[in-house]
């Protein structure tokens, strides 16, 4: 498959206040990420990680080098709504992107300033809804909603839109452990299902691991760029970074260090579980024990 | 504490005052307003009343929710009602002492007052009870809308009140969330003098201010990723039609208008 979002030599400063010196957040970024593709972007605060993902529909330009969307260029101002509606965006707070009082009007705001016509609006809108499992308050107030219900609100709005691609600017940084699994579980089944790209930034290694590629940014620079195994496989250069890794996987690190036979490569739970057990079936480990 | 405000005041029904298509509504709302301020003669009145008591009764909304819109406005009926009481001078005079005077013109006037403005507060009241606050600002943009070739920013004016609306539980709660905060830092925001009160009302302002700031400045990123242009070109969700019932009901009440008109010159004529 082709790919969908191409960055290259991206360099960019926040425009400096009169004497003082623009300090550079992004310093030559080259990323690319393939359609259909679930990729994490890590990085510690200030890493450039919610910059970066401004640059994906146009909210941000590069000060140097170029970043191409669906072979559309970001700098090209004629095809910007092309661009938006091609790469959604979903927000942290899931509050201050609720734009109408009423859940589904705020799915058709995207649909209603692209003109959509009122059936085929209509029928988008049913669709987000039930996408993501909020068909039946269509008619509530988003205030009446929790955080993670709010936030899936957010991401029908997006999806309404028919978009290639999904940028999720820590999408589940305000919710609740019952909210995260919800737009995580909302979040997989789009790509799974629809075939959409995700660019999930995030905080949280654990939705890392369950992803496709993890990029991780350090000072502006893309430090780290692999599987999640193979990422977090390097537990010294990731705490380096000022990143964690998942509890499994520092769980299984120092086990290693510790002088347990335990393979690198843990991410998930069942995996952890598994290899722990076949330690304790290893005879030669009880007794070292006893 | 502020959950318990209500904006607009809105009663979800499903009466056929409910049902009625706002723009339909405001424009019925205002012709109403009118024929209480075109006759002056008791029957006009008696006229408007019957009318707003059958729309009353239509809306199934209780009486008692009226009584509690009017209920604030009593001080102000009462001062109006006296300085009609004293000042205006005609007919019988049923009371007299120094420069006191009171005169059957006076009394008459200012019951004449009290009903017509119990009945416009009535009339109103029922608009915003049976029409959502979001489906009022919508049928403004509507009306309004021919206002767009004079250049009046009919669009913006409307998706600045559906968000302001949008936004006032958010803003309630986070007022509760920096009062607890300040409360649990030592703030008293319920006691102390008038002064000391507002003062301490400057400790929930400032934050409340600028998260409000912040909140506008997201929500505009979030809005124009979602291709917000303006208002040019854009479709509606939200369709208002209307149909032969709000045309009825617009007769009905330009037929109740005619009616107060004619009753009032008749009456007129008799009391010659």
């Amino acid at each position: 498959m082709g790919n969908i979002i191409e960055i290259s030599g991206l360099h960019f400063s926040y425009p400096a206040d009169e004497g003082a010196e623009a300090s550079e957040v992004l310093k030559g970024i080259d990323l690319t990420i393939k359609e259909g593709e679930f990729v994490a972007v890590l990085g510690h605060n200030g890493s450039g990680k919610s910059t970066l993902a401004k640059h994906i529909n146009a909210i941000l330009l590069p000060t140097e080098g170029k970043v191409v969307v669906n072979g559309i260029d970001t700098a090209d101002e004629e095809h910007i709504f092309e661009l938006r509606q091609c790469a959604g965006m979903v927000f942290q707070n899931p509050d201050n992107q609720i734009v109408s009082s009423v859940v589904e009007e705020d799915v058709a705001f995207a649909l209603e300033n692209l003109g959509v016509p009122y059936d085929e609006m209509r029928q988008r809108v049913d669709d987000a809804l039930k996408a993501v499992n909020m068909y039946d308050y269509r008619l509530h107030s988003p205030s009446q909603l929790s955080g993670g219900q709010k936030q899936r609100i957010a991401i029908a709005g997006i999806i309404a839109m028919q978009p290639k691609c999904i940028i999720l600017d820590e999408p589940t940084a305000m919710l609740d452990p019952q909210g995260r699994k919800e737009v995580m579980a909302t979040i997989r089944k789009m790509n799974r299902e629809q075939g959409i790209t995700i660019v999930l930034i995030t905080h949280y290694m654990d939705e890392a691991a369950q992803c496709d590629r993890v990029v991780v940014m350090d000072k502006g620079t893309v430090a780290l760029d692999d599987t999640p195994r193979k990422v977090f496989a390097q537990v010294e250069r990731v705490m380096e970074i000022g990143l964690d890794v998942p509890q499994v996987t520092e769980l299984a690190w120092e086990l290693r260090k510790a002088g347990f036979d335990i393979s690198q490569g843990i991410i998930t739970e069942e995996e952890c579980v598994e290899a722990v057990r076949r330690l304790f079936s290893d005879k030669q480990l009880i007794r070292k024990e006893v | 504490m502020l959950k318990d405000v209500t904006i607009g005041q809105y009663f979800p029904g499903n009466s056929l005052i409910h049902r009625l298509d706002p723009r339909f509504k405001i424009i019925i709302t205002m012709i109403y307003i009118l024929m209480l301020f075109t006759g002056s003669s008791v029957a006009c009145l008696a006229v408007g009343a019957a009318y707003t008591m059958i729309a009353v009764f239509l809306s199934h909304i209780p009486l008692k929710m009226f009584w509690k819109s009017v209920k604030p406005l009593l001080p102000f009926l009462f001062i109006t009602a006296l300085l009609n009481i004293l000042l205006v001078d005609g007919g019988d005079v049923y009371f007299k002492w120094k420069f006191i005077k009171i005169t059957s013109e006076g009394v008459n006037i200012s019951i004449f007052m009290i009903i017509r403005i119990v009945l416009l507060i009535m009339g109103s009241s029922l608009l915003t009870y049976t029409t959502s606050p979001i489906t009022l600002t919508d049928a403004i943009e509507r009306l309004l809308s021919p206002l767009r070739l004079l250049k009046f920013p009919v669009h913006e004016l409307a998706m600045m009140m559906s968000i302001a609306l949008r936004f006032v539980p958010t803003l309630i709660e986070e007022t509760d969330k920096i009062m607890s905060a300040q409360k649990a830092r030592g703030a008293e925001i319920d006691s102390g003098s008038f002064m000391t009160r507002a003062k301490n009302m400057i400790s929930i302002l400032v934050p409340l201010f600028i998260s409000s700031f912040r909140r506008a400045d997201e929500l505009a990123t979030a809005m124009e990723c979602r291709c917000y242009n303006g208002g040019e070109g854009r479709t509606r969700l939200r369709q208002l039609k209307a149909s032969a019932r709000d045309v009825i009901a617009l007769i009905i009440t330009l037929l109740f208008y005619a009616a107060a008109i004619a009753v009032s010159i008749v009456f007129n004529r008799l009391m010659k």
